[in-house]
């Protein structure tokens, strides 16, 4: 029974159960293919731009010049970044389990939204700062983690499809936020915006001295850092991939499945609840329609360009965040429509799913054994 | 296993389905010339959404013809820190001096904190935001949609044969409800029998909902649609393909309804950053706080579509002469929805005042509840 166990999970675990030589070249694959997919888009985009009579060469110029060429410019990236770290956090850790959780978009929102509504009774009381931000931080991971995990259990207990589900619960976050923007919670000295009451200039996280980007991008890698430990260090984080790789022979072994998924989730809920409540209380300062930027969308982008390792995260949020940053230059100089730099990201998507096809199968890395 | 590879192949496909979708609407090439004034246009939707975007971007193409003035543009835009990351990157970037912001959302906390920044350019917000002790090199615009709502509702009272005119709106807010009030004072100035039923989808672009809101209306007896949505492009085509008659809100919808279309309510934001452009290369300083209807040019209707009887433009023609002239629209004996006096005999509301702007009512002959 073991033997069978292992055969199945052998190949999800490279770094346990393979020797050196084998690490080397699965390390080279994942730095390899998702580069070659990422140059393969850009050359369909080239062709892409060409049938438009538009010039690519000016197209990537602007794009590292908007991105990453200027100061200013990295400031822009990195602030798009931030909260994409951890939307794509909200994805990667489920996707271990073999999760597909879209819904990070509605945990935003609603965490972002419960942070600014349990501000209320704290500004109006006028608490010192860190009082208003502990508790709204603390609402915004519970809120976060209990709505994803509320979909983990959905999955393990009702057997009801987990992204469909956290789809559907976006929309119905974001009616929630509507319903008490519009109603019980709205700020009246706010006639044509529905929003909450403002948790006040005070109360607001401040940037990171010398970047021009708020605290929640440092805690942002922070965060990614700790779950790249929980999930490649720990017994948690094994039990996770185990799951991940084969949940018969998890269930086999004794693993509590039900708890792991849940667990997960509401982890994962709980990144989506830290961006929402740095959207509030670094950005937004009050919650209302506007929570609904689609950071969690781009997440979903993020994380599978990372596949799934919360540490390669980090510099992909960048990477994209660079590209929604060069998104307004190209438009403005270009004279192209914003859509453009979604179809980059589109092709980069679309590419980099069909490049998984070529891990084990690059005929130079592979030898006898390892490829499969 | 398999339930992953299934989403990953659904997800596969949306993304080339949007990758696909996202190819129209290619513009051309405006390079960035020295020595003329750089303005920056910041839009949260697409430049060409029949509606409160493509007013704006109708004017921007406007100013562009304007000499030594070079205008940028960014559209889909979100309220949030992207849309202060935008407009800082066509100050640092583009060396704009005058930045037009469009959308509600994009004032507080974005262009308040960027003006504190930046002092020495101008930064304007297409909404009465701008109050005493914000930056002085920031300010708000606006235009009063609700005088040419009103001659809207002139133009469909003489065109409706069932006397039953739908008005689908996006949110019961101030705006929304002074333009459903003006236009049914028109509609009633002229066919006191009709009423306007207004159907509320909540949000401000949901078509889906605007597309059954609109159907709803007619199925109940309308013959006549118009809204105050973001984008009304759904509501006017739905008309025109139910054989009904429409009236436009925020940009021309004439092409969307070749058969029905009768008039509508239009900005004119171009007659405002004319005016800008022109005083920024004068040295003169903007105003910070500026709004008005036909009596400044801020909004107009469009041109008469198919829909548009003879009877319906020489009324509304001599309405809107009238409007422009400073003669009040709201002028009693005006009752509320609930039966309570707005407006007894012999009083009015000036035009464009503080009080209607500042409106929670409906008023009498609106079919329909706020909340």
């Amino acid at each position: 029974m073991t033997d069978i166990v292992q055969q199945d999970v052998a190949p999800a675990l490279p770094s346990v159960f393979a020797d050196t030589a084998t690490r080397i070249r699965r390390g080279a694959e994942y730095l390899l293919i998702p580069l070659i997919a990422l140059v393969g888009a850009a050359v369909l985009f080239s062709l892409f731009l060409l049938a438009l009579g538009k010039s690519p060469v000016t197209f990537y110029a602007l794009l590292w010049q908007g991105g990453f060429g200027t100061s200013f410019s990295w400031t822009n990236t990195l602030v798009r970044a931030a909260p994409l770290i951890f939307t794509a956090l909200c994805v990667a850790i489920p996707a271990r389990l073999g999760l597909v959780i879209i819904g990070g978009e509605g945990a935003l929102v609603l965490s972002g939204f419960c942070a600014a509504a349990i501000a209320i009774p704290f500004v109006t009381a006028a608490a010192p700062p860190f009082l208003v931000l502990g508790a709204m931080l603390v609402v915004a991971v519970a809120v976060g983690a209990l709505w994803i995990g509320f979909v983990g259990a959905l999955r393990h207990y009702r057997g009801i499809n987990e992204t469909i589900a956290s789809l559907l619960l976006s929309y119905i976050a974001i009616a929630i936020m509507n319903f008490f923007v519009e109603g019980a919670l709205r700020d009246i000295s706010n006639p044509n915006k529905p929003s909450t009451m403002p948790i006040g200039e005070a109360n607001m996280i401040g940037d990171i001295p010398g970047l021009g980007v708020h605290w929640g991008f440092a805690v942002g890698i922070v965060v990614a850092i700790v779950l790249w430990v929980l999930m490649n260090r720990t017994t948690f984080g094994f039990a996770a991939r185990v799951t991940g790789g084969n949940v018969r022979a998890a269930r086999a072994q004794g693993l509590a499945v039900g708890k792991l998924m849940v667990i997960s989730c509401a982890i994962a809920g709980a990144c989506a609840g830290l961006a929402g409540f740095f959207e509030v209380a670094a950005i937004q300062g009050r919650a209302n329609a506007s929570l609904a930027a689609g950071y969690g969308f781009t997440g979903i982008l993020v994380a599978f360009l990372a596949r799934h390792n919360p540490i390669v995260i980090v510099p992909v949020a960048i990477f994209l965040g660079g590209i929604a940053a060069a998104g307004g230059l190209i438009q403005r100089r270009m004279g192209l429509p914003d859509a453009t730099v979604q179809v980059l990201m589109g092709l980069i998507f679309v590419v980099l799913l069909v490049s998984e096809t070529l891990y084990g199968r690059l005929p130079f890395l592979s030898s006898k054994g390892a490829s499969r | 296993m398999s339930a992953f590879t299934l989403s990953r192949r659904s997800l596969l496909k949306s993304a080339a389905i949007g990758a696909l979708g996202a190819t129209s609407g290619i513009s051309l090439i405006r390079p960035a010339r020295a020595e003329s004034l750089t303005i920056g246009i910041v839009y949260v939707g697409p430049r060409d959404d029949f509606g409160w975007n493509q007013a704006h971007a109708v004017a921007a193409a406007a100013l562009k013809q304007v000499p030594d003035v070079t205008v940028v543009e960014e559209e889909n835009v979100p309220e949030t820190a992207a849309c202060a990351q935008s407009m800082e990157s066509m100050i640092s970037l583009d060396g704009a001096k005058l930045i037009f912001a469009t959308s509600f959302g994009y004032y507080s906390p974005f262009v308040v904190d960027l003006a504190k920044k930046y002092p020495e350019v101008q930064f304007r917000h297409a909404a009465p935001l701008w109050k005493e002790g914000d930056p002085v090199n920031a300010g708000s615009y606006f235009g009063q949609l609700d005088q040419a709502h009103y001659i809207d509702g002139i133009a469909a009272g003489l065109s409706t044969k069932s006397n039953k005119i739908g008005f689908v709106a996006a949110k019961p807010i101030g705006t929304v409800l002074l333009n459903i009030n003006s236009f049914t004072l028109g509609v009633k100035k002229v066919n006191p029998a009709a009423t306007v039923q207004v159907i509320f989808t909540g949000e401000w672009s949901m078509p889906v909902r605007e597309a059954e809101a609109a159907n709803a209306l007619v199925d109940a007896g309308c013959d006549v649609l118009t809204c105050h949505v973001d984008g009304p492009k759904v509501v006017i085509e739905t008309a025109e393909g139910r054989g009904v008659k429409s009236c436009g809100h925020n940009a021309s919808q004439a092409p969307l309804a070749p058969k029905g279309f009768i008039t509508g309510a239009e900005y004119k934001w171009e007659t405002i950053y004319k005016d800008y452009a022109a005083k920024l290369a004068k040295g003169e300083a903007l105003p910070n706080f500026i709004g008005g209807g036909f009596d400044k040019d801020f909004v107009q209707n469009t041109p008469y579509g198919a829909g548009a009887t003879p009877e319906a433009i020489a009324a509304a023609d001599a309405a809107r002469a009238e409007v422009k002239a400073g003669k009040p629209i709201f002028v009693g004996p005006i009752k509320k929805q609930d039966g309570s006096v707005l407006l007894g005999e012999g009083q009015s509301f000036v035009n464009s005042s503080a009080e209607l702007n500042a409106t929670d009512y409906l008023i009498e002959g609106v079919i329909g509840s706020i909340t």
